[in-house]
């Protein structure tokens, strides 16, 4: 009953692991959001990062408010027509890899607003990886998008945008 | 309704025989007033009257009545602490005087009923819209647009 081979690297203070899985481990821990609340799903979006609900036990609490330093955009809130371009333009400063989370309703499908000023989910206008249903998401519903995004990059899965441009190759 | 102003509305026909119609309301005096009278009244009420603080314009679209728009306006005399409402009915094809002449904080409202509805005012110094992009086509409040727009998804 010897100790694992793993447990006895780990008994001299070494840990073997591949370079990949180092890179994923550290993206997933390290999932920073750009702050970008449209409505009242930002209210819920700020609360995750409060103490109660504390965020930061995943690494994301840093909301950044430039794109060049975030890797998530967390759509929290209906995204009207006006506001499309804005957003299309954020995502597309975000530095790869990236990842969108649709927060609530009104931003996988336009929600109760089905009117000519709202675009019908946000995914007409950038790839979505992690849509978190609700209205609002309880900041629980939107730990557990993010966790699940955490366990999509731990897989090794590509984000959407690369998902949809290379065919699911990673 | 509580007046601190009770006469208004006797000055006001009294200035303009019988042209102003009451209507009845139970917060603010209200009349309705010719659209060939409305700059002429506008002017009174600001100038001799002391309304001199402008609140909104509104519209509303009562299609397919014709004229199909009412428009009312909102002011305020600040030392009388009293508000007045008078309105107005125009169709598509009819411009309104601009009051932004008379009150200069009835430019973005003025160009917000241009933007969601579509009604023209004359004399705005920069009659664009405010709230939907640039391209915009059409205007959304409109009872005859359709609900969910123009979109395709
Ligand atoms: S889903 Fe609900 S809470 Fe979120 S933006 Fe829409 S209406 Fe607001």
């Amino acid at each position: 009953m010897g100790l694992s081979s793993t447990q006895q690297e780990a008994e001299r203070g070494i840990l073997l692991t591949t370079v990949d899985k180092m890179t994923r481990w550290a993206q997933k821990s390290s999932v920073w959001p750009a702050t970008f609340g449209l409505a009242c799903c930002a209210i819920e979006m700020m609360s995750v990062t409060s103490s109660r609900y504390d965020l930061a036990r995943f690494g994301s609490e840093a909301f950044r408010a430039s794109p060049r330093q975030a890797d998530l955009m967390i759509v929290a809130g209906r995204v009207s027509q006006k506001m499309a371009p804005v957003l299309r333009t954020i995502w597309e400063q975000m530095p790869e890899p990236k990842w969108v989370i649709s927060m609530g309703a009104c931003a996988s499908s336009g929600g109760v607003f089905d009117n000519y000023a709202i675009i019908q989910g946000v995914d007409h206008v950038v790839p979505v990886d992690v849509y978190v249903p609700g209205c609002p998401p309880t900041p629980e519903a939107l730990m557990f998008g993010i966790l699940k995004l955490r366990e999509k990059i731990q897989m090794g899965l590509p984000p959407k945008y690369l998902e949809l441009t290379q065919g699911g190759a990673s | 309704m509580k007046l601190t102003d009770p006469e208004i509305l006797d000055r006001l026909q009294t200035r303009f025989p019988g042209s102003l119609e009451v209507v009845p309301s139970i917060d603010q005096p209200t009349v309705t007033v010719p659209r060939e009278m409305l700059l002429a009244f506008a002017e009174h009420v600001k100038r001799v009257e002391g309304y001199v603080m402008f609140n909104d314009v509104l519209a509303a679209d009562w299609f397919p009545a014709r004229p199909r728009f009412e428009v009312v306006y909102h002011v305020y005399h600040p030392e009388k602490y009293q508000r007045l409402r008078f309105k107005t009915f125009v169709d598509e094809d009819q411009p309104l005087p601009s009051m932004v002449d008379l009150w200069a904080g009835a430019n973005w409202p003025e160009r917000e009923a241009y933007d969601l509805f579509g009604i023209v005012f004359e004399g705005h110094p920069q009659l664009t819209r405010i709230y939907l992009p640039d391209d915009w086509e059409g205007h959304p409040l409109r009872k005859d647009y359709p609900t969910a727009g123009p979109r395709v998804d």
